[in-house]
């Protein structure tokens, strides 16, 4: 496919949002400032389960400046659950805990103050008299019978329980020479932002107008709201120009902003919620996906895999909202780039006495790429083959787009191949082997990780039919507004929150584009939620398709207004008229034109000059609809997914210090298959993050729970975020197979990085302790743990030694 | 308790409980809302100021402790309105940010590294920014605007700090 | 001040203090700040060694020539001690109190058999750093008492080396293993003298001095060394948690113990006598 030369999009152009950033001049929900604002703190539960018997409030209420202490009981009688996003009624979720709580650190009561310190004090002097309760954390035990349930009326600890069979898997099975089984685990970590959620809520009792800003990355985050409070959708106002902190998918805030809209209604003053560490990491309702995966895969001789059976349960915590569709979502990839012509998948959701599971960044679709991976190397390593031979000749091939998967997406393009050979190439391959083996003869444990995988883009959200049949949502959009005033400036409009994806850059690129005028005179605005267009927020990776594409057809529709005032004016026939930089004139006769500046005074000051039936003004809006459509599953579960599929091949050359575990990335090189790249900038930073992200997943980050259930990774100092010190410099090269469902040929690359991040450095570690034979089938691989594993071998093998 | 604080060169007079911390104040009493809180243990490093032109922790500080030290905002760095000082605008040239939460301690841990050393390595950039963590952009573009605003001050004989 | 209220603490740089205080861990109702009584910060020569204030900043000690001529040990361990933005407001004698038994300068104190200062009410007292730390976080200083000084000894002798390593997950974590060591070797390459000290593996920071006494006299041979090493490890209790093992730990420091011993005889071999 040719690539095409743009005028603005894929050039390096500065990303305008940086400039406020710089400064200090983010405007990030903490730093709203409201007269009268009252402060809230949390009284959390410390069992990880337990009845509440009582809460005395008399001593906390009885401190000076203390106004108010909230209890589960009576936000329940006045608010709705939150949405659940499977059909599970019995599974109610609130803010507070309602006589049971669930998970240790879960919010139990609310204490309005004065301060943020004085609410605190107040916390502390609450009583409140606890039954602690049997409890069970692990998810295989909480599936089993005779676990302690979390739910004593949903009757079980299952969510969901649904086995899917696309081909014919059995007689793929039967006739396929191999096959092996893997037992893995991903472990739980998530994305901790720096900024934690934050919300101000204000209600206007004359206006009738709930005011929220909120650190928000939430489709249907007004409707939610305005749903739990009972109130109309539009009575409440959420800021769409709030900063956020950084989110990379869990910021949904819902039970944060339900409480402090509560708490504003019923107090008559503005009220805040700024979520502590150690309040977010306990009960911020945070946390990822916690996975067992048991993979089998059916392959030939040649380690072509035929057939692949997956089952999938994930420990979703104590509470659910639409993070059992974590399970949902990779059945769009459930093949990876590879060409698997059959497939069962069981995905199970259960609960736990653990933190609530939400969003993590590309929504399951990392721990599902690892398993995948996982599979492909012990396929290789079962047939003596190169992970890398066999890995290209399952790849799909570039002649084979579109190419339908078993489980009825179509991936839309790709050429896999090209993009692993300049990997290959760039890191010079042969010559990493060459190093891997001098750092093994200087006593280095080494290995070379690779991971080939798929970024799904565009979001829909079909995993809501798919899983929940009683919900139809077909219907995924977003919009844009272009307004040409009348002294001929261009706004547009955004509507939803960022967190730093460069939204404002990207609308002013492709409109840019579009009209041929430099994108740095176009102004970005995002109006609140009253005055805003559908959006579905920026997750899956979607918002370079949606909102790159309907700024585009916006604009496009601006373009052909100007185009039919000027044929008009200049009375030629349309298809004579030429837009060209902002001027429309006579493609016989170009001197004869009409500037921009006359057009827009003709639309908005001439309407005798307007063609018939034209609106006066220059004002265009455009909701779109996710490329692909929208259409429900089929019976037997399939449909087409997300719509637009980029591409990424991980290369890493890592060493392992055998004595200490300590493993320091050599060489990392990645190849990058986006599509089109509206702005390169962005895309790096993005890749970047994720792979830095990644890493951490893979090597540092987990949401360690103790016997007795509490987190023990509460605070930053024992949950490890990577430092710029764990991030070694990486290699991005690119390439461009463009979409055919979208304006630009973009793709999606929100969420490029993490999603083979983990993959490819599970590899090399696999790589490297295999001649020990040592295999590690868990994330995250923690340098001691690797250690101790490293250190039993050769103690075993010392001990075998001894006798001489 | 009544302080005296010297923020950006400007001499400012707050009245505050003797546990509010320096970033509380910071943000609160002096609406310098540039310094971020993003754990308040002195692990992240987003509340990032500089004493004396040294990088410290803000959240780690008391306000009542903090009189008679120079302390550096990011709303001081700015040569005027509307303009950028050069280790700024490099870090918009390189996008060495996404959501800003952790930009303005990383701006400053900056500005006292090159004050400190005009040339710094790879290596010397990335342990002056070891200590703030950023979630978004993997660091990368964060080490080359350091090492482009470096390059180009180089270039203007900026004057230099004894160690 | 401090015996006067029951609930008073002492703060310098605030480093370890404040986090505590942020989660509620520590309550103190009042706070005492030493940070800037002059008379506590100082980095001076004395008469066998250098004595260093309590409320030294740790940054000053990165960068001080006294130290790093006196007690190269020390200027060695110093960009390890938590992150240069830490290291800009915490002090010496802060570190030292707080007693965390990864604590880098705690190790060094140990290893060198430094003296610690302080004062209780108009009375001062000293005591021997291995006395000093009792356990994780808990050291020997009565309630009542201040760090003022810490007393590092000089080591004479003219080709000396030193060595430190130290393991974490992430480069500025506390560690999970530290070792430091430093040797003095005379003009015929035979170790005259031989200081080991292990870090964040037991409750306090260890000196083996069982690996200085079969080493010292002789030229040091590493199977030799290994051994002595394993043997005085073998008998510690070492500490276990989320981050590492009892197991792992001693076997880091056995590995890091070497390492540090082969860098400062390595160092020493390349000084030459005067």
């Amino acid at each position: 496919m040719s690539t095409r030369l743009f005028r603005f999009v894929s050039t390096d152009r500065r990303v305008r949002e940086d400039r406020r950033f710089v400064v200090g001049k983010g405007r990030f929900a903490a730093d709203i400032v409201a007269a009268g604002t009252r402060h809230v703190a949390l009284v959390t539960c410390p069992h990880p389960a337990a009845r509440i018997l009582a809460i005395d409030k008399a001593e906390a209420l009885a401190m000076p400046g203390v106004h108010y202490v909230l209890d589960g009981r009576e936000l329940a009688a006045a608010t709705q659950p939150l949405l659940a996003g499977l059909d599970t009624p019995k599974v109610p979720r609130r803010p507070l805990a309602v006589d049971v709580a669930r998970y240790a650190g879960e919010w139990v009561a609310a204490v309005v103050a004065e301060t943020r310190a004085l609410a605190e004090d107040a916390a502390e002097l609450v009583r409140v008299d606890y039954q602690p309760l049997p409890f069970v954390l692990d998810g295989e035990a909480a599936y089993a019978p005779g676990s302690p349930i979390v739910h004593a009326d949903h009757g079980s600890n299952v969510l969901l329980d649904r086995t899917f069979v696309w081909g014919e898997v059995e007689k793929d099975f039967a006739a396929s020479p191999h096959r092996l089984s893997l037992r893995l685990k991903w472990g739980r970590s998530s994305t901790v932002p720096i900024e934690t959620f934050a919300v101000l809520a204000s209600w206007d009792p004359w206006r009738e107008i709930l005011d929220v800003y909120a650190s928000v990355q939430m489709p249907r985050f007004p409707d939610q709201v305005a749903l739990a409070l009972k109130l109309p959708g539009s009575s409440v106002r959420v800021y769409n120009d709030v900063d956020v902190g950084g989110s990379y998918g869990v910021k949904r805030g819902i039970k944060h902003a339900v409480l402090v809209g509560y708490l504003s209604r019923r107090l008559g003053f503005p009220v805040r919620l700024v979520e502590d560490r150690l309040e977010n990491m306990r009960a911020g309702d945070g946390h990822g996906p916690e996975r067992n995966f048991d993979i089998e895969v059916a392959f030939d001789e040649s380690g072509l895999i035929r057939a692949m059976k997956m089952r999938a349960l994930d420990n979703v915590g104590a509470y659910a909202g639409r993070s059992p569709f974590q399970l949902g979502k990779p059945i769009g990839a459930i093949v990876g780039p590879y060409r698997i012509q059959s497939v069962q998948y069981r995905a199970i959701a259960v609960t736990s006495n653990k933190t609530v599971q939400e969003a993590v960044r590309a929504f399951g679709q990392s721990p599902t790429n690892y398993a995948i991976e996982r599979a492909i190397e012990e396929v290789a390593r079962h047939r003596g083959l190169d992970r890398l031979e066999v890995r290209r000749r399952n790849l799909i091939r570039a002649d084979e787009f579109p190419y339908l998967i078993p489980s009825g997406t179509t991936y839309d393009s790709g050429d896999y191949h090209a993009v692993v050979d300049k990997v290959v190439a760039r890191a010079d391959y042969a010559a990493l082997v060459a190093e891997r083996e001098r750092l093994r003869t200087q006593g280095l444990l080494a290995g070379i990780g690779m991971a080939a995988c798929l970024e799904p883009s565009g979001a829909n959200s079909t995993f809501e039919p798919l899983l929940n049949p009683k919900n139809e949502t077909t219907t995924y959009t977003d919009s844009c507004r272009i307004n040409v005033d009348v002294s001929g400036a261009v706004t547009a409009t955004i509507h939803t929150l960022s967190a730093g994806q460069g939204h404002e850059t990207l609308v002013g690129t492709v409109i840019g584009e579009v009209l041929e005028i430099d994108p740095d005179r176009i102004r970005v605005v995002r109006p609140d939620s009253l005055a805003s267009l559908p959006s579905q927020s920026p997750v899956g990776s979607r918002m370079a398709i949606m909102l790159g594409g309907a700024a585009f057809h916006a604009a496009h529709k601006l373009k052909a207004r100007l185009l039919a005032i000027g044929a008009h004016d200049l009375k030629i026939p349309p298809e004579r008229a030429t837009y060209g930089a902002g001027d429309v004139f006579d493609r016989v006769a170009p001197p004869n034109r009409r500037s921009w500046a006359e057009l827009v005074t003709i639309a908005h000051r001439n309407f005798h000059r307007l063609p018939p039936d034209t609106e006066p003004g220059l004002a265009f809006t455009h909701v779109m609809q996710v490329p692909s459509g929208g259409q429900l599953p089929t019976a037997d579960g399939r449909v087409q997914m997300y719509p637009c599929f980029a591409f990424e091949f991980h290369l890493l050359l890592m060493a392992i210090d055998p004595d200490l575990g300590k493993a320091e990335i050599k060489r990392y090189v990645v190849g990058h298959d986006c599509g089109t790249v509206i702005n390169p900038k962005i895309v790096r930073g993005m890749t970047m993050g994720g792979i830095a992200h990644g890493i951490g997943a893979a090597l540092y980050e987990e949401f360690a729970y103790d016997a007795q259930g509490q987190l023990v990774a509460q605070s930053l100092m024992d949950y490890l975020l990577p430092s710029a010190h764990e991030v070694p410099p990486v290699d991005i090269i690119h390439h461009v197979t463009p979409s055919p469902h979208t304006v630009f040929g973009q793709k999606g690359s929100g969420e490029s990085g993490y999603l083979g991040a983990p993959a490819a450095i599970a590899s090399a570690v696999n790589d490297a302790v295999r001649p020990l034979g040592i295999v590690v089938n868990s994330l995250p691989i923690k340098m001691a743990q690797l250690a101790d594993m490293i250190a039993a071998v050769r103690d075993k093998s010392d001990a075998v030694k001894e006798p001489e | 308790m009544r302080v005296e604080l010297t923020v950006n060169g400007e001499a400012r007079t707050v009245e505050v409980e003797p546990r509010m911390s320096l970033l509380d104040c910071l943000r609160e009493r002096l609406l310098l809302t540039g310094a971020h809180a993003g754990c308040e243990h002195g692990v992240c490093g987003a509340c990032t100021v500089l004493i004396d032109g040294v990088p410290a922790r803000s959240c780690l500080m008391f306000a009542v402790q903090a009189d008679g030290y120079a302390i550096t905002t990011i709303e001081g760095v700015a040569p005027g309105p509307g303009e950028l000082s050069p280790i700024q605008d490099a870090f918009c040239e390189t996008h060495g940010m996404q959501c800003g939460y952790c930009t303005p301690a990383m701006i400053l841990t900056a500005h006292a590294l090159l004050a400190d050393n005009p040339a710094p390595t790879r290596a010397d950039i990335v342990d002056a920014i070891s200590a703030n963590i950023c979630r978004c952009t993997g660091y990368a573009q964060i080490v080359e605007a350091i090492a482009l605003a470096a390059e180009r001050m180089r270039g203007l004989n900026q004057p230099v700090r004894e160690p | 001040m401090l015996a006067a209220s029951d609930d008073a603490r002492i703060i310098a740089g605030g480093q370890t203090l404040v986090p505590l205080m942020a989660m509620r861990l520590a309550r103190p109702k009042r706070l005492i700040d030493i940070a800037r009584i002059p008379d506590l910060a100082f980095v001076r020569h004395e008469r066998d060694g250098i004595a260093i204030g309590a409320t030294t900043r740790q940054c000053v000690l990165e960068r001080d020539a006294i130290v790093r001529d006196a007690v190269p040990l020390l200027a060695r361990v110093m960009p390890f001690v938590g992150h240069a933005a830490i290291r800009s407001r915490g002090t010496v004698g802060g570190s030292l109190a707080n007693a965390d038994p990864a604590a880098e300068i705690a190790l060094v104190a140990v290893t060198l058999g430094a003296t610690l200062i302080y004062r209780q009410g108009a009375a001062s007292a000293e005591i021997a750093a291995s006395d000093f730390f009792i356990g994780p976080m808990m050291t020997a200083l009565p309630a009542t008492a201040c760090l003022t000084a810490v007393r590092f000894p000089r080591w004479r002798e003219a080709r000396i080396g030193v060595g430190f390593h130290e393991v974490s997950a992430r480069r500025s974590d506390f560690a999970f293993a530290s070792a430091a060591a430093q040797v003095a070797l005379d003009d015929s390459g035979v170790c005259r003298r031989l200081a080991l000290g292990i870090g964040a593996v037991a409750a306090c920071p260890l000196r083996l001095d069982s690996v200085a006494t079969t080493l010292e006299g002789t030229r040091v041979e590493l199977p030799v060394a290994r051994e002595a090493v394993r043997a005085a490890l073998a008998d510690i209790e070492p500490l276990s948690d989320l981050h590492a093992s009892a197991d792992y730990r001693r076997r880091a420091a056995a590995s890091l113990a070497m390492r540090a011993i082969t860098d400062a005889c390595r160092a020493a071999e390349a000084t030459h006598a005067r």
